[in-house]
C-alpha cells in the first residue's frame, strides 16, 4: 500500500534531498489564544462524545433496515485439510431460517487483493473466500446462516453438520522457524540492514549482552467487535462498516464482486475502537455475498468468539538482540534479529526491528527480519505492529546492558544519541528524545531508584522501578483529497473520507480547519466515515492527523485562492495575493495591514454565492523522505511484586513524550493513556492461546483472554515536550501507537529492580517471578 | 443457544416437580448457565426459574446461620452477620467476578458453576466431562488453571468459585429438596472428584434442588479470611486461592483451624491433612510450612501448571500466617 510507494520512492534518496524544503506550516507559528482566537493546543471537548454517552451514535450493528437478516457463523474445526461432508438441511428447516450459505451455493467471488499489494487494497488474506472445500486455518468460516432473528441464526448455525478430511498442517512454531524466511520487504522497507560487521564486532567487544526474547500471539478487543449490515439496491451496494481503511476496502471489494467501485458505497461514522483490526476480513465479504443470495439486507455482527477466530492479531515473536559495548558504554554493534509467524497469504511481518533502525548510534549493525509460514488466521496489524514487541526485546536488552556497563539506563541512552539517522544517515527533522528521558526522570522521581535489584520492600510487596525508550515514526499517507464548502453565513463544512474510532480525529481536524480558515471551532463541521465523500487514506500508522491537515492545507489555498478571484476591485483585498494574506476573524486578511480585511459573508455574498466550494488532493509526502521523522518517548514504571505469590502489580506510570506539537491535550493525554493501558496488558496479562496441536484459539472470550481491568490500571501520569516539527503538517506527530512502545520493557526492567528476576518472555505472569 | 421453555417457580414443591422433568434444569441468576447455553454447551429442555424461592439470610438461636438459595452474592457479601463472625465468606464472595455478576448470581447458582477449562467450553475440543468418553484434550493442552489434586486420567477440570472455598472451610451444611424429600449433605460431600465420571459435578440427584445452607455456630470463624492468587487484579479465576480459619489457644497453639483451597481441584479442596497436623502445634510459620507440605504432598502437576503445588503451599503460609496477627485487618465498609 501507501507506505510501500514511500519506501520505494525513500530508494531514489539522493533525487530527493536535493528536492527544495517546504516552509514550515504558518499555523505552528500561531498560538492558540483560548476564547479569542484559535483553538489548536486547547484542550477542546470531544464532538462525537454528547453522542456516544447518550447512545445517539449509531455503529454498524445498529443500523436499521427493512426485511433485514441475521447472520451467524459456522467455523472450521480443522486448520487445514477439506470439508469431507457438509450437511445443511437441519439448520434450513430450523425456525426463521433464511438460507444457508456454504461454498456450495455461495457466488463466484475473486479473491480480495492483498493489503499493501496496491495502494488501493485492503484484503488482509488474498485467500478466496468460501469458494471452495479447502480449510486454511482452525476458524474459517465454512457456511453463514441468515435468519429472521439474531437468535434464530445462532441457533441453526449449531446445526450445521460438517466433517473434514484433515491434512498435516504447520501449527508447532519452534519447529517451523528452521524453515523462516525473510520476507520481500517489511512494510516497503528492507528485511535486512546490515552496516559493517556486527558479529565479529560483537565478538572483539569487552561488555556484551546477547539474548533471546518471546513474545505471544495477541489478539483484537476492540469494545465493538466487528459487524457489517449491508444490502443490495438492485446494482448498488451499501456496506455499513466498522473499518479504519474505507476507500481501500470499497476498491478491493469492487474486485471481490466484478463491479464498479462507484455502485460502492461504505459508511463508517463511528468505530468502537480500531487498533489495525478493523480492516477488510471475511465477514463483509459473507455478509454481501449472502444478502445477494437471499435478496435481502443482511446484519453479521461477529460475536466475541467470531472475532478471535476470523479477524487476525498480533503475531508471535522469537527475537535475538546482541548489543556489543566499548568500555565507554557506545556500542561496537547493534544486532537485532528474529523470526515471525506469518502465512502465505497476508503480509504482515511485524516490524520489530524498525527501533533498532533509528534510535541509538552504534559502529555496526545487523537488523533482519524473518518470517515462517503457518495454518493459522492471517496476523495483522495491532497497535504499533513491530515497535511494542521489538522496543520490549531492544529496551530490556539497554537495560541489562546498562547494568554490565553498572551505568544508569538513562545515562546509556544518552552515550548512544545519535547526530544523524544511525542507519539511513537522514538529518533528524525533529529528535528531543533525550529530553522526555530528563523530564521525565525528574517528574516521576527516577533519582530515588536503587540500582541493586531486591532492595526495596514493603510487606509481601518489593518494589522496583524501571524505564525504557518509546519510539514510533512519522507517517503522512500518500493520497487523499479534502473538500471544504464554505457558506455564506460564515460556517465551514470540512469533508474528508477518514476515521473517528475514539481517538479525537474530528475533534482536533475540526480544530485545525477552524484554525487554518479564521473561523471560530463552533462554526466547523469535520465529515468524515463515508466514501461518498473525497478520498480518505488508511487509519493506521498514526498517520490521519498529518494526512489530513496536509490535504485540508491544500484545499484551503484553493479556497482562498477562489475567494481573492470572486472578491473583485470593490473588496478591500483587491490586487493582492494568496501570498500577501490570511485567513482570520472569520475571512481574509492582508498579513500585514490590518486594515485590508473582509469577511466570507461578505465576499460571498458580494459575488452573489450562497457558497464556495474548494477540494484539492494532498501534496505527496515529501517529508519523510528528505528526514529522519520519528517520535520519541520515556516510559517510566513503578512495580510492586508480591513476593509470596510472585503477582505484579503497577503501582505508577509516566509516559513522558515527543511527538512534535500537541494538538489538543485532551484528546492527546487519552491516546497516550489508553497505548499505555494497552502496554500494560501486553506487558502482564495478554496472550492468545493457539493450540499447537490443532490449531485452535482456546481463549477466544474476555473471560479468559485477558486485557487490564480497572483495577491494574494506576494513575498515569502523561507530559509532552510539545516542540513542533517544522516539517509535519501542523507541526505534529500521531500519537495513537507511541503509547504502546516501551511499556513492555519499562515494566520487566522495574521488574527486575524488584526481584532481580529478568522476565525475557512475555507476558510476566506470576509463574516467571516463583 | 437452543430454544427452551421457560417457567418461574412459586414455592419449592413446585419447583422440584417442574425440575425433575427431563431436561429440566433450575436457573439462580444466569450468570453461569445461560453463558454456557450461549455456547451451546448446555441445551436444557426447559428452566425452573427459582429466583423467587427463599433468599433469607437469618441468625438463628441455635448460633447458625441460614443463607436461602435464592440469595443473591452481593446480600450475602454485604450482610452484618457474615462480615462480623465469618469474613471468610464475604471476602471471597467480593472477590470474584464483577459487582454486576455478583448483583445477579445466587447462592445455589454458585455452588453448580461449572468449570472454566477452555476445552469444556469448546465444543470443537474433546472433553469426558461435556461429552462423557470423548477423551480430555486438557491434559497436554493449556492447563495453566487446571488441577493438581484429586483429578483423573479423564478430567483435570478444577471447579471455579470462591465462594464454595470458604464455605468449604466453614463446614457449610447444604440443605437440598427432591422428588423423595429433604435431605443435608456435609459442604464438603456436595462436590465430587472426576475420577470415571467427570460429567457428574455434584452428588445431587436428578432434579435435586439446592435450598439454602447452613453456617454452623464456629466461634473462631470470626479469624477467617479468604486470599486468592490471579492473573489480573480483577475479574479473573483463582490460580491457587486460600479460605481459612484458625483458632489460637493462650499457649500459642493451634486449638482448631479450618483451610480449603481453591483451584486446584475438581472440587473446592478441604486441606484435611494440613488441618490434621496442625492442630495441637505452635502457630509458627515452620508449623504452618510443614502443614502445607504435607497437604500439597501429593500434587500432581501438569504442563503449565507446575508453579501451583509451590504457590499453594507459600499462600496457605501467607494466609495463616496472617491469621496470627492481632488484630484483623478490618474489612473496608
Amino acid at each position: 500500500m501507501s507506505i510501500l510507494d514511500t519506501a520505494k520512492q525513500a530508494a531514489a534518496g539522493v533525487l530527493s534531498k536535493l528536492r527544495p524544503e517546504t516552509p514550515p506550516d504558518p499555523l505552528i507559528a500561531r498560538q492558540a489564544t483560548p476564547g479569542k482566537h484559535g483553538s489548536l493546543g486547547t484542550s477542546v471537548p470531544r464532538i462525537d462524545g454528547p453522542r456516544k454517552v447518550r447512545g445517539k451514535a449509531r455503529f454498524a450493528a445498529e443500523v436499521p433496515a427493512e426485511h433485514l437478516t441475521y447472520g451467524a457463523l459456522v467455523f472450521s474445526s480443522i486448520p487445514r485439510g477439506r470439508i469431507a461432508s457438509l450437511d445443511t438441511a437441519a439448520a434450513e428447516a430450523a425456525p426463521g431460517v433464511v438460507l444457508v450459505m456454504t461454498h456450495r451455493n455461495a457466488p463466484r467471488m475473486k479473491p480480495p487483493a492483498g493489503f499493501m499489494s496496491d495502494p488501493r487494497a485492503a484484503g488482509s488474506s488474498t485467500l478466496p473466500v468460501m469458494q471452495d472445500a479447502s480449510i486454511h486455518w482452525n476458524g474459517e468460516p465454512v457456511a453463514i446462516v441468515l435468519a429472521d432473528s439474531q437468535e434464530q441464526a445462532d441457533h441453526a448455525a449449531t446445526l450445521v453438520a460438517v466433517t473434514y478430511e484433515a491434512a498435516p498442517a504447520r501449527l508447532n512454531f519452534a519447529q517451523q522457524i528452521s524453515q523462516s524466511h525473510q520476507p520481500e520487504s517489511v512494510l516497503g522497507e528492507p528485511p535486512m540492514i546490515e552496516t559493517g560487521d556486527a558479529e565479529a564486532a560483537l565478538a572483539g567487544a569487552p561488555i556484551k549482552v546477547d539474548i533471546t526474547y518471546e513474545t505471544p500471539r495477541h489478539s483484537h478487543a476492540a469494545i465493538e467487535p466487528h459487524a457489517a449490515t449491508v444490502w443490495w439496491d438492485g446494482e448498488d451496494l451499501v456496506i455499513h462498516d466498522t473499518t479504519q481503511m474505507l476507500h481501500q476496502t470499497r476498491w478491493t471489494l469492487a474486485g471481490v464482486f466484478g463491479i464498479p467501485e462507484n455502485r460502492i458505497r461504505i459508511l463508517s461514522p463511528f468505530v468502537g475502537g480500531g487498533f489495525g483490526g478493523k480492516g477488510l476480513w471475511n465477514h463483509q465479504i459473507l455478509a454481501v455475498a449472502a444478502a445477494k443470495l437471499a435478496g435481502r439486507p443482511v446484519r453479521l455482527a461477529l460475536s466475541r468468539e467470531a472475532v478471535f477466530r476470523i479477524a487476525g492479531g498480533r503475531t508471535l515473536t522469537r527475537q535475538r538482540v546482541a548489543l556489543g559495548a566499548k568500555a565507554d558504554g557506545t556500542l561496537a554493534a547493534l544486532i537485532h534479529t528474529g523470526t515471525v509467524a506469518m502465512t502465505e497469504h497476508n503480509n504482515c511481518p511485524e516490524q520489530f526491528t524498525f527501533p533498532a533502525r533509528h534510535l541509538y548510534s552504534a559502529e555496526t549493525f545487523l537488523l533482519e527480519q524473518r518470517v515462517t509460514d503457518m495454518d493459522m488466521l492471517a496476523n495483522t496489524f495491532m497497535r504499533a505492529p513491530g515497535e511494542s514487541v521489538g522496543t520490549f526485546a531492544l529496551e530490556t536488552a539497554m537495560d541489562e546492558l546498562a547494568e554490565r556497563l553498572a551505568v544508569d539506563p538513562i545515562e546509556l541512552r544518552r552515550r548512544l544519541e545519535p547526530q544523524q539517522d544511525p542507519t539511513s544517515g537522514l538529518a533528524f527533522s525533529s529528535r528531543h528524545m533525550l529530553k522526555t528521558f530528563t523530564d521525565g526522570a525528574a517528574r516521576f522521581g527516577w533519582d530515588r531508584r536503587n540500582p541493586v535489584p531486591g532492595s526495596r520492600r514493603e510487606g509481601e510487596w518489593l518494589i522496583g522501578l524501571g524505564v525504557a525508550t518509546a519510539t514510533y515514526p512519522y507517517y503522512r499517507m500518500p493520497g487523499g483529497a479534502a473538500r471544504i464548502t464554505l457558506t455564506r453565513d460564515g460556517e465551514a463544512r470540512v469533508a474528508m473520507a477518514s476515521h473517528e474510532m475514539g481517538m479525537g480525529t474530528a475533534t482536533v481536524q475540526a480544530q485545525a480547519s477552524a484554525d487554518r480558515l479564521g473561523l471560530p471551532v463552533e462554526r466547523v463541521t469535520f465529515e468524515y466515515g463515508d466514501t461518498a465523500l473525497p478520498h480518505g487514506t488508511v487509519a493506521g500508522g498514526s498517520s490521519q492527523t498529518a494526512t489530513i491537515a496536509a490535504a485540508v492545507t491544500a484545499a484551503s489555498g484553493k479556497l482562498i485562492a477562489d475567494l481573492l478571484q470572486r472578491a473583485g476591485n470593490d473588496s478591500p483585498l483587491a490586487g493582492l495575493s494568496a501570498a500577501e494574506v490570511e485567513a482570520r476573524d472569520g475571512g481574509l486578511g492582508h498579513r500585514e495591514k490590518p486594515e485590508l480585511f473582509e469577511s466570507y459573508a461578505s465576499i460571498l455574498s458580494r459575488a452573489g454565492l450562497e457558497e464556495l466550494v474548494a477540494e484539492a488532493d494532498a501534496p505527496p509526502p515529501g517529508e519523510a523522505k528528505q528526514f529522519s521523522m520519528h517520535s520519541y518517548g520515556a516510559q517510566f514504571c513503578e512495580v510492586r511484586v508480591n513476593a509470596v505469590t510472585g503477582e505484579t502489580r503497577v503501582s505508577r506510570f509516566l509516559g513522558s513524550f515527543d511527538c512534535g506539537r500537541i494538538l489538543n491535550p485532551r484528546m492527546a493525554t487519552s491516546q497516550f493513556r489508553g497505548g499505555i493501558i494497552m502496554g500494560l496488558g501486553l506487558a502482564l496479562m495478554e496472550e492468545t492461546q493457539f493450540d499447537e496441536r490443532s490449531g485452535r484459539v482456546m481463549n477466544p472470550s474476555l473471560a479468559e483472554y485477558h486485557v487490564p481491568v480497572h483495577a491494574d490500571v494506576p494513575e498515569i501520569d502523561v507530559i509532552w515536550t510539545d516542540i513542533a516539527d517544522p516539517r509535519a503538517p501542523l507541526g505534529a506527530h500521531g500519537i495513537g501507537e507511541i503509547g504502546i512502545t516501551g511499556v513492555g520493557a519499562a515494566v520487566a526492567n522495574a521488574v527486575y529492580n524488584a526481584t532481580g528476576k529478568r522476565v525475557r518472555s512475555l507476558p510476566i505472569t506470576l509463574d516467571k517471578l516463583l | 443457544m437452543t430454544p427452551f421453555d421457560y417457567a418461574r417457580a412459586g414455592d419449592t414443591a413446585a419447583a422440584v416437580r417442574m425440575g425433575s422433568v427431563a431436561g429440566a434444569r433450575y436457573l439462580g441468576g444466569g450468570t453461569n448457565l445461560v453463558d454456557l447455553m450461549r455456547e451451546n454447551i448446555e441445551q436444557p429442555a426447559s428452566l425452573v426459574d427459582v429466583t423467587g424461592l427463599g433468599s433469607a439470610i437469618e441468625e438463628r438461636a441455635d448460633g447458625t446461620v441460614w443463607i436461602g438459595a435464592a440469595a443473591r452474592n452481593t446480600a450475602i457479601a454485604g450482610h452484618a452477620a457474615i462480615r462480623r463472625r465469618y469474613p471468610a465468606l464475604s471476602r471471597a464472595i467480593l472477590a470474584g467476578a464483577s459487582g454486576q455478576i455478583r448483583n445477579m448470581a445466587t447462592l445455589g447458582g454458585n455452588l453448580l458453576q461449572r468449570t472454566r477449562c477452555t476445552y469444556f467450553y469448546d465444543d470443537a475440543a474433546r472433553c469426558n466431562k461435556r461429552e462423557p468418553g470423548s477423551g480430555c484434550d486438557a491434559i497436554d493442552g493449556f492447563n495453566r488453571i487446571h488441577a493438581i489434586l484429586g483429578a483423573s486420567v479423564a478430567c483435570v477440570a478444577t471447579h471455579p468459585s470462591d465462594m464454595c472455598v470458604a464455605l468449604a472451610a466453614l463446614d457449610a451444611v447444604v440443605h437440598l429438596e427432591g422428588s423423595a424429600g429433604a435431605r443435608t449433605l456435609p459442604f464438603d460431600a456436595l462436590h465430587r472428584l472426576p475420577g470415571g465420571r467427570p460429567d457428574r459435578d455434584t452428588e445431587l440427584q436428578p432434579g435435586e434442588l439446592v435450598t439454602g445452607i447452613e453456617l454452623p455456630s464456629l466461634a473462631f470463624a470470626a479469624r477467617s479470611t479468604y486470599r486468592k492468587v490471579r492473573d489480573r487484579s480483577s475479574y479473573a479465576f483463582a490460580l491457587v486461592s486460600v479460605a481459612a480459619a484458625l483458632d489460637v489457644g493462650g499457649d500459642g497453639t493451634v486449638r482448631d483451624v479450618r483451610i480449603a483451597l481453591g483451584g486446584v481441584a475438581h472440587k473446592p479442596w478441604r486441606a484435611h491433612i494440613a488441618e490434621q497436623s496442625l492442630r495441637g502445634q505452635p502457630a509458627t510459620e515452620a508449623s504452618f510450612r510443614a502443614a502445607a507440605a504435607a497437604e500439597l504432598a501429593d500434587a500432581a502437576p501438569l504442563t503449565h501448571n507446575a508453579f501451583k503445588p509451590e504457590l499453594a503451599r507459600r499462600t496457605i503460609v501467607a494466609v495463616l500466617s496472617g491469621l496470627t496477627e492481632t488484630p484483623m485487618k478490618e474489612m473496608a465498609p
